[in-house]
């Protein structure tokens, strides 16, 4: 038997990859996830080293694709670029080498920023807004952009009122944003390099967009989580006018997918869990505005993948109002025999390897696990296997039996 | 007057409850006497999140009430509030390289309104000095808090950092986050984890009632 062609292997994962996620069968189960720092540290370097080395980054994916081979790859871009975020001066961001230890995820800094009495501007002009208020509260090199006034005057003679790219802070904002911009140029050179490579190995690109529920796109971006929770009961007519506006903030964002060879928007799920909200807060403010946007990226022939981050069981129910076949669910801790149960066979379930296990148990341990979900799931298409949550920390030789035995057990049969 | 206040705070009429306590301390009412009643609408609010009725935006309020009418009475207090914690005592924090807080915070929120003297260290929080905390207050139980799945990793030396200090044997420790199971418990060495703020409350009431709290917490 002769071996099969870069062309031909592209081929099949991407197929194998497409008819899981629409309920198909696949020629077997496929097994990939976006992994986050584990390909660093699979490759020899700190997480800072892959946020500052983009070379060193592609390297260590590089190492990491040959080794587990997932389906499709992710590449280098969770190591997002620390020149471009320091040249842009990102407040809302701690990273390694700016505020967090050298090998630590970077994480977000929750916190207001835009207040309640802010809700009618964002309304009225969201562009405006984040324009002229929010980003020079995010970012210390906007501060130019606070002087200007609302772009919408500019008709007729309004252009005669712009006069704030003259002002020193406009001038020094110009001047980051310059340094940023080629910044920011490089890092995505590596990526596109890196996604043009690991094409020419066989392996399609996993994600072709990104996007926030419209409810997190208030709380993480604008409010804070705090203050958007208590908005549901403090000024609920506000939030719901504010959501209407980020829903299509939404569609606008996870459509650039629309035409990729894997038209996948990852749709990452933050606020919406257990302990944030009652199932009648969450069936009022949260999920008919996420459903509303994904099926309108499903009508653009868009498959998103909704990352429900921490238990969502007592949502399976209300989130199982969606068309069938045409969506992936990403688990974490969401029980995944009770979710199957409600959602199997309409939408494709990924994820649930418990990340405890891939640190702290024995491949023995992984494989049981796998062999329990894959077992569960026999007569009916649609599952993808993965870790539970983005991978930082595993041994290899657990994430490596993840692999193996599902592309082992996992075969049509 | 009083009544009215506690049903306020525990309904989550914010503006309402603003308007009594005013109106109290305007008719001379004894300012402890109105941290008591809004001390009591709080375990109100604990219970009925234990029932599921309220969830994490009802204790943000009642947070917010609380720290409002704190403001309102706390000048006009004689003496130093009355602090009447005594379930026990709790040393809590996110773990280091973790700046994650709301987790600790619910879980905070619910010890505290279940009569345990909590004492918050924040995120970001190095082994030495949960250590250092625990060698000050001699608490009856360390809470460890994590998103993260490096959390798992930190929490583990940290456990170890209290074991080195000899003082292991002296207070139970458990753990709390998204990604936490019982797993992950025996992995990084606590004595058991809490899947939610409620979860956590009943684990300190149960070791609190094996051996009692310890006396160095009544004495405060």
């Amino acid at each position: 038997m002769t071996e099969k062609s870069p062309q031909e292997l592209y081929d099949e994962r991407l197929a194998r990859v497409k008819a899981a996620a629409s309920c198909q069968q696949p020629d077997r189960i496929p097994v990939f996830g976006p992994f986050q720092k584990y390909p660093y540290q699979f490759g020899g370097i700190t997480f800072k080293q892959a946020m500052n080395d983009y070379a060193a980054a592609r390297a260590a994916c590089h190492k990491f694709l040959d080794y587990f081979q997932p389906d499709v790859d992710f590449g280098p871009i969770f190591a997002y670029p620390a020149r471009a975020m320091e040249s842009i001066g990102w407040k809302a961001f701690k990273w390694p080498g700016h505020g967090l230890d050298d090998d630590v995820m970077y994480q977000y800094v929750d916190g207001e920023y835009m207040t309640a009495e802010e809700y009618d501007e964002f309304i009225f002009d969201p562009s405006d807004f984040m324009l002229r208020k929010w980003a020079p509260r995010q970012f210390t090199s906007m501060q130019g952009f606070a002087q200007l006034p609302p772009w919408r005057r500019f008709m007729w003679t309004g252009w005669m009122n712009i006069g704030a790219f003259a002002s020193p802070e406009m001038q020094e904002t110009f001047r980051a944003l310059t340094k940023f911009s080629a910044d920011i140029n490089e890092w995505w050179g590596h990526q596109a390099q890196y996604w043009g490579e690991i094409g020419a190995k066989g392996y399609p690109l996993a994600f072709a967009a990104w996007d926030w529920p419209p409810f997190d796109i208030i709380g993480d971006t604008l409010r804070g989580t705090r203050n958007v929770l208590a908005d549901m009961r403090r000024r609920p007519g506000k939030l719901h006018d504010a959501l209407e506006v980020a829903t299509q903030i939404f569609i606008e964002y996870g459509s650039g997918a629309a035409g990729a060879p894997l038209p996948f928007t990852w749709t990452w799920v933050h606020k919406s869990t257990r302990e944030f909200m009652s199932d009648a807060q969450f069936k009022e403010f949260y999920w008919p505005y996420l459903r509303k946007g994904l099926c309108a990226l499903i009508d653009k022939g868009i498959t998103p993948v909704v990352y429900w981050e921490a238990d969502f069981e007592s949502r399976l129910e209300h989130i199982a109002d969606i068309p069938s076949g045409k969506i992936v669910y990403h688990l974490s801790n969401t029980n995944f025999e009770r979710a199957w149960d409600v959602l199997g066979g309409q939408v494709c379930l990924m994820g649930n390897v418990p990340n405890i296990m891939l640190l702290g148990g024995t491949p023995d341990d992984v494989k049981a696990y796998c062999k329990r979900i894959i077992d569960y799931t026999k007569g009916k298409p649609g599952l993808i296997m993965d870790a539970a949550v983005m991978l930082d920390e595993a041994k290899p030789e657990n994430l490596k039996a993840m692999f193996d035995f599902t592309r082992e057990y996992g075969l049509r049969r | 007057m009083k009544d009215k206040l506690i049903t306020a705070i525990a309904d989550m009429n914010e503006e309402e409850a603003m308007q009594l306590v005013r109106a109290m301390l305007e008719a001379g009412e004894d300012p402890q006497s109105i941290l008591d009643a809004a001390s009591e609408a709080l375990t109100i609010v604990g219970k009925r999140f234990d029932e599921k009725e309220y969830y994490l935006p009802e204790l943000i309020i009642a947070g917010d009430m609380m720290k409002a009418v704190g403001e309102l009475v706390k000048p006009k207090l004689r003496a130093q509030a009355r602090s009447t914690k005594t379930a026990g005592t709790v040393v809590i924090g996110t773990v280091a390289g973790d700046i994650h807080d709301i987790g600790k915070d619910v879980v905070t929120f619910m010890l505290d309104v279940n009569n345990f003297e909590v004492h918050d260290l924040g995120v970001d929080v190095p082994a030495a000095t949960f250590v250092a905390k625990i060698q000050e207050i001699q608490p009856d139980i360390v809470g460890l808090s994590g998103f993260l799945t490096m959390a798992f990793d930190q929490m583990k030396r940290t456990v170890e950092a209290i074991k080195e200090a000899g003082l292991r044997g002296n207070v139970k420790i458990m753990i709390g986050g998204a990604i936490m199971d019982a797993s992950a418990a025996e992995y990084v060495g606590a004595d058991a984890y809490g899947a939610d703020a409620s979860a956590a409350v009943k684990l300190a009431q149960g070791w609190v009632a094996q051996v009692g709290p310890r006396s160095s917490a009544l004495a405060r």
